[in-house]
């Protein structure tokens, strides 16, 4: 693997930095040290801002080194000093990302509610892509418009309607228009308009 | 200069000397009041940063929160509607420490290596050596450091001293949206400082000027005010910051004898009287500026 | 953005109206202060409240919320009457010399052509009179009584300064700094920057608020230059994006839009889209439009698409109206919508009048909800007592909650306001059994695909015709859907100049959207993007950030739409000799064989100086339009309409006509509007930079830097109602009531408008019933349900309250 220049000056820092405290001499009890610099052998990774579209860029930094047994996760973001944009600044939103995406409030699996239920109940992906499937299909077969009145070829469905995600990528976006599209659903939209 | 920032010129109830011969970068963050909109980045990066997180409080009927320093927010954003002669004015300063190069904590402070001066001028908070007897807090004439209920020491900003010690910039200056904070030698942030007093003027703020207090030898920290006559309307900010007299009387005449004894606490009375400095400061200044206009 | 974010450095004067760039986008507003630091820029915020902007800024102008076009319809009054305007430029590269057909007029707050039963117009005299070239008429003189530069005079001289100071509130002698200040940018080598977001387009009349600043902007020569243009914020990381992939009801991507019901023949649909110039010797790009859709339509449906079946023309479905998120709970609350899908996107929060949206996804059979978080709207069902007080054992709705991915965990791109695509990277894998929305998406469509495989339907050609040919079926990846957006040639490529020469093998991704055809030779599933993933690679990944010219154009960072250009209509930023109007910011300039400089020429590279092309090449008459034809759907003119909900109840310019009268608002709803008799305070919904939208009150470090509820109010208010700073006190529209904490501030000034006192009652809107910060409740309780004429937009800005205390 090759060595960024980032990296290289983090490992000659921790070196120097704990080899000053030994220089020092200190007793233990009156020894003076800085914290210990956290991202010393982080794994960097970059990454864009999701919240406004200064899309202000990210170092985000992870446990572990990408080894094939250490599960990475986030435990610190910080602006990239290259973005011509940003300049390694955040706002106080993009700042606290890492909270973002450790909330207690992410979620996790699958989840139903039955009609007049109190709660969800956990399912799997394949039950949730299955009854959704059919549940759009019972609809469209009911409900499409071939042919309008006048007996042009209309082919709209008009009884579903789809909002997608102004913070997915452009990749989500694409792929979400093209099978909503090929549906014939018209009461599509997104955040545009909010 | 990761070598250099780990030299100690103070340490708090130490009678033998630190090593004096090397001398390092003076740094220094410059927080520019005219520039700042008061996002509270700072305060996010400097939680994200230090790994402490305050407690989900009220609204106060202010865009201020959390309220006031704690030990977990080492700093705060203070927000002050002022009317002046240009019209309403928004005055938005970042509290926190202001890393003093004469401090008023680490002379008060009793505890063996508790609060250190690096050479490069951060004034660091050692928690393992701190006994919680909160004489710092006495000591500082900025009312800075926060004692934690849950482990009895002490907390307040360490210009992310880790940071700086490995030759980065503290995470609340490189965060800041607008370059309100900035970081980089005393020298270097004095010419910055400057600078924007000039621009400042040229714009109409005929008293804009840099505060680093002559009382406590300067700052670490410092700031460029539009209205530097009158620091008080930065939500208080004092005018003419000292050690306190009690704290320089104790470290004069008592304390080679009373140190050891204060460590254990035997002197707590005598000093409750001197705690109440700091807030009063603030209220003079108020009421200067009252005069003023 | 016409420009970009850094661009904004390059400006001499910049005013934040509509927007609040401070708190909503601190990190792109630092080159506001870079401005200011280092180009002397002076610095003006517009806006109903002193807001974090406005308190780095020069100078602050209060405005009453809602009144925008009055104030810079008075602007152009004051730059016609006092000869500023880069008259060179206005003559070039405007429709200020164009003459309009006889027959157009406007009286009395409504132009020709109304019709009031329809709330609509027959717009055929907003028009140019046509000669018997077909070419649009012009007076070089401009003095014709019917050019637009004097329709456009005659319009404005109702907006007197004290005109504006009587709709908007703001004291004269600021409206006429504001002015000066403006004023000084009509000289060719100063610039002004506009910079908005929801506070222009939350409105019934947002869009023409947002073109008569475009107007000011050609009026003094400001389109095209660097530190000019009309900035857009905007507010997710890809909105810009979504966007322009035209995920909206009527659109396709790159902007092109979706055939209505009348336009069922193909060639028709394309005539009507591929604008033939209206001057002699213009680009009017559309002419390509073909190239583009047939090459999108091959995109999607393959070998499935020939020229035959008019490349499966057929198979797109046909409006009859827009059905935009509105019209879509306006279908709900009429049980006429069975299924919704909501991807990250919150409608619960999002969507005014929230009692009609309860009501609404309530009717629905089924709610599919994507999301990273546990949203409000996938919990619409649950009791939360007073913040959603509902029963959950009457409402039948069935409700799916799949947990996507969030931004650190996938790999992608998003395009920011400026139009960079940035691609980004996974970090870490997502919690539990997320997915990335890709991922769902496909796992919906194939199990949809295979019933209809299976079982037969209605009308199964598109569904099963779908391109699919991703390596992973169940998992397309980011960088196969890159690639097939960006396009690729379906067969070799002979270069049209030098026919036996091949440009592209079939295979390879194309370079540019230049290289699209009409023959079905080529797919592209989004013509701007064409570029973002070339032969060479995946350009939005690119990250060398040198700026050689100083301008912030780092044509080497990431990828830019269109064609890596970073300011919009720079050809506009030459003289018509081809010299920079300004030497000292020389974007490009003709090089005496080609157009060159430091940013990608937004022109035809070898049309010399001279040449009759205009630097509008999008627009068939190659100018920009101070005279918009009939692409608004209230006016060729922005017009000052009150709000639906004005505390006036009036409008001062013309009593008769009140409010936009082509507004989109349901006959329902309109019951549900107040007047100032029972809700007497101007109220404004907005947010604060401690939080993003409904996202951040999930976050511990933002729920603690603002953790509660709270509205704002001026200390006069307060002392009327007598509330104090902490109090908890209750604001009710027409519609529902909140109750938050007051913040009491000085930043809030009561104003005079036509002879009355208008206070503002301010609504951050980041709260609710889910979160970690402290419950609350939802804003948009308080909102009327109405929009924009042109957008849809909903009127967040401007309603009426009452408030006292809890």
């Amino acid at each position: 693997m090759q060595v960024t220049r980032r990296q290289f000056f983090k490992v000659c820092a921790v070196g120097i930095g704990t080899s000053s405290v030994a220089a020092l001499g200190f007793s233990t009890d009156a020894l003076a040290d800085v914290r210990p610099y956290k991202l010393a052998a982080s794994s960097e990774t970059r990454n864009t801002c999701p919240y406004c579209s200064v899309s202000c860029g990210l170092i985000m930094h992870s446990l572990g080194d990408k080894a094939k047994n250490a599960h990475p996760s986030i435990f610190h973001i910080e602006g990239d000093p290259d973005h011509p944009v940003s300049r390694g600044t955040l706002c106080p939103k993009g700042a606290g990302l890492v909270d973002f995406i450790h909330s207690p409030n992410r979620l996790k699996y699958p989840e139903y509610r039955a009609p007049g239920s109190k709660e969800w109940q956990r399912i799997s992906w394949d039950e949730a892509f299955t009854r959704i499937a059919q549940l759009m299909k019972a609809d469209r077969d009911k409900n499409f418009i071939a042919k309008n009145s006048a007996g042009a070829a209309v082919n709209r469905w008009l009884t579903t309607g789809f909002l997608a995600a102004s913070a997915s990528s452009n990749e989500s976006g694409y792929i979400t228009h093209k099978v909503v599209r090929s549906t014939g659903i018209l009461a599509f939209d997104n955040q545009a308009r909010v | 200069m990761a070598l250099q920032s780990l030299d100690i010129t103070r340490r708090s109830g130490t009678t033998t000397p630190s090593p004096a011969q090397r001398k390092t970068m003076e740094v220094a963050k410059l927080i520019d009041v005219s520039k700042c909109i008061g996002c509270k980045a700072c305060q996010a990066a400097c939680m994200e940063w230090n790994d402490t997180r305050d407690k989900i409080g009220t609204n106060h009927g202010v865009l201020d929160n959390p309220m006031d320093l704690t030990e977990n927010s080492w700093t705060v954003m203070r927000y002050s509607e002022v009317e002046t002669s240009r019209g309403l004015e928004w005055l938005i300063r970042k509290d926190g420490c202001m890393h003093c190069a004469k401090p008023g904590c680490l002379k008060a402070c009793p505890a063996p290596g508790a609060i250190v001066q690096y050479s490069n001028g951060i004034v660091d908070f050692q928690e393992e050596n701190c006994i919680g007897c909160g004489y710092c807090i006495t000591g500082c004439p900025f009312n800075i450091p926060r004692l934690s209920k849950k482990d009895s020491k002490v907390y307040k900003c360490t210009l992310c001293s880790d940071r700086v010690a490995v030759g980065l910039e503290p995470a609340c200056a490189k965060t800041c949206p607008t370059g309100a904070i900035v970081f980089g030698t005393k020298e270097d942030m004095m010419h910055h400082a400057q600078g924007r007093v000039a621009d400042l003027k040229s714009r109409g703020f005929t008293s804009a000027g840099i505060y680093d207090p002559k009382g406590v030898d300067g700052t670490h920290v410092f700031y460029v005010l539009q209205h530097a006559d009158t620091p008080g309307i930065y939500s208080g900010l004092p005018k003419a910051p000292s050690i306190s007299g009690m704290v320089s009387i104790w470290k004069g005449v008592f304390k080679p004898v009373a140190s050891f004894a204060l460590a254990l606490g035997a002197f707590g009375a005598f000093f409750h009287y001197v705690i109440k400095g700091p807030n009063e400061v603030s209220k003079e200044n108020e009421k200067e500026f009252e005069d003023e206009k | 953005m016409t420009n970009h974010w850094v661009d904004i450095k390059n400006a001499d004067v910049i005013i934040v109206m509509g927007g609040n760039a401070a708190e909503a986008h601190p990190c792109g507003f630092k080159w506001v202060t870079e401005a200011k630091a280092h180009n002397s820029a002076t610095f003006i915020v517009i806006d109903p409240r002193f807001t974090r902007s406005a308190a780095v800024a020069d100078l602050y102008c209060p405005l009453r919320t809602g009144t925008d076009i009055a104030f810079l319809g008075g602007v152009i009054n004051y730059l016609l009457a006092h000869n500023k305007i880069q008259l060179e430029y206005v003559k070039a590269y405007t429709n200020a010399s164009f003459i309009v057909k006889d027959g157009y007029k406007f009286d009395s707050g409504l132009f020709s052509g109304y019709d009031d039963a329809k709330r609509s117009y027959d717009k055929s005299t907003w028009a140019y009179e046509l000669g018997p070239d077909g070419y649009a008429k012009v007076d070089e003189t401009m003095q014709h009584p019917r050019c637009v530069l004097q329709l456009l005079k005659k319009h404005y001289s109702r907006y007197t300064p004290e005109a504006v100071s009587n709709i908007c509130g703001t004291p004269k002698d600021i409206f006429l700094k504001v002015c000066g200040h403006i004023a000084t940018t009509s000289a060719p080598n100063r610039t002004l920057t506009f910079m908005y977001a929801l506070g222009w387009t939350q409105h019934t009349v947002g869009s023409q608020m947002i073109r008569t600043a475009a107007m000011v902007q050609l009026l003094l020569g400001n389109v095209g230059m660097a530190g000019g243009g009309v900035n857009a914020l905007r507010g997710h990381s890809n909105i810009q994006g979504l966007t322009d992939l035209g995920l909206l009801s009527n659109l396709l991507p790159g902007y092109m839009s979706l055939p209505s019901e009348t336009e069922t023949d193909y060639k028709k649909y394309i005539a009507a889209r591929a604008f033939k110039p209206l001057r002699p010797g213009q680009m009017s790009f559309w002419q390509n439009y073909e190239k583009f859709h047939v090459s999108l339509m091959k995109s999607w449906f393959g070998d499935a698409a020939t020229k035959e079946n008019n490349w499966c023309f057929d198979w797109l479905p046909k409006l009859d109206k827009v059905y935009d998120v509105l019209q879509a709970f306006e279908l709900m609350h009429q049980g006429k919508l069975n299924g919704y899908f909501c991807q990250g996107f919150n409608p619960l929060a999002s969507i005014p009048n929230k009692a009609k949206l309860i009501d609404g996804l309530s009717k629905l059979k089924y709610l599919v909800i994507i999301d990273p978080l546990a949203t409000e709207t996938s919990c619409f069902w649950e009791d939360h007592g007073e913040y959603n007080n509902v029963d959950p054992s009457k409402i039948q709705t069935e409700v799916f909650r799949l947990p996507s991915t969030c931004f650190a965990e996938e790999n992608g791109s998003l395009t920011n306001s400026g139009r960079w695509m940035q691609w980004h990277y996974q970090g870490a894998p997502p919690p539990g059994d997320a997915k990335p929305d890709a991922q769902i998406m496909a796992g919906i469509f194939l199990k949809l695909r295979d019933l209809y495989r299976k079982e037969g339907g209605a009308f199964p050609d598109p569904i099963l015709n779908i391109t699919w040919g991703y390596r992973i079926p169940h998992a397309p990846s980011p960088e196969e859907l890159a690639m097939e957006y960006n396009g690729k040639a379906l067969a070799d490529l002979a270069d049209p100049t030098d026919k036996p020469k091949i440009i592209k093998k079939k295979g390879q991704q194309l370079d540019t959207f230049l290289q699209l055809r009409d023959d079905g030779s080529t797919s592209c599933g989004c013509w701007i993007f064409a570029g973002a993933w070339t032969e060479k690679g995946n350009m939005m990944a690119r990250r060398d950030n040198s700026d050689p010219s100083g301008l912030g154009i780092t044509l080497k960072w990431a990828f830019t739409w269109p064609a890596n250009r970073h300011i919009l209509y720079n050809r506009a930023s030459c003289d018509p000799s081809g010299k920079p109007w300004d030497p000292n910011r020389k974007v490009i300039y003709w090089d005496g064989s080609k157009w060159t400089g430091a940013d990608v020429p937004d022109f035809k590279p070898d049309i010399a100086p001279g040449n009759q092309m205009g630097p509008f090449i999008m627009q068939p008459e190659g100018v920009g339009r101070l005279f918009a034809l009939d692409k608004m759907a209230e006016g060729p003119f922005p017009e000052h309409y009150e709000p639906f909900e004005t505390p006036i109840d009036t409008n001062p310019l013309h009593p008769a006509v009140i409010n936009n009268p082509a507004a989109r608002v349901f006959k329902d709803d309109r019951g549900d509007f107040g007047t100032s008799k029972d809700f007497p305070y101007a109220a404004t919904s907005y947010r604060v930079a401690e939080h993003f939208h409904f996202w951040t009150k999930h976050t511990r470090i933002s729920s603690i830097l603002q953790p509660q509820q709270f509205v704002e109010i001026g200390e006069e208010l307060a002392k009327e109602k007598g509330i104090k700073a902490g109090d908890m006190v209750k604001v009710w529209s027409k519609r529902g009531f909140i109750k938050a904490v007051a913040v009491v501030t000085k930043r809030f000034k009561p104003l005079q408008v036509n002879g009355k006192t208008v206070h503002h009652v301010g609504i951050p809107i980041h709260w609710g019933f889910k979160g970690i910060a402290k419950n609350g409740y939802l804003a948009n309780t308080l909102t009327p349900f109405v929009g924009d004429a042109n957008t849809q937009t909903p009127e967040f800005k401007s309603f009426l309250v009452n408030i006292e205390k809890a």
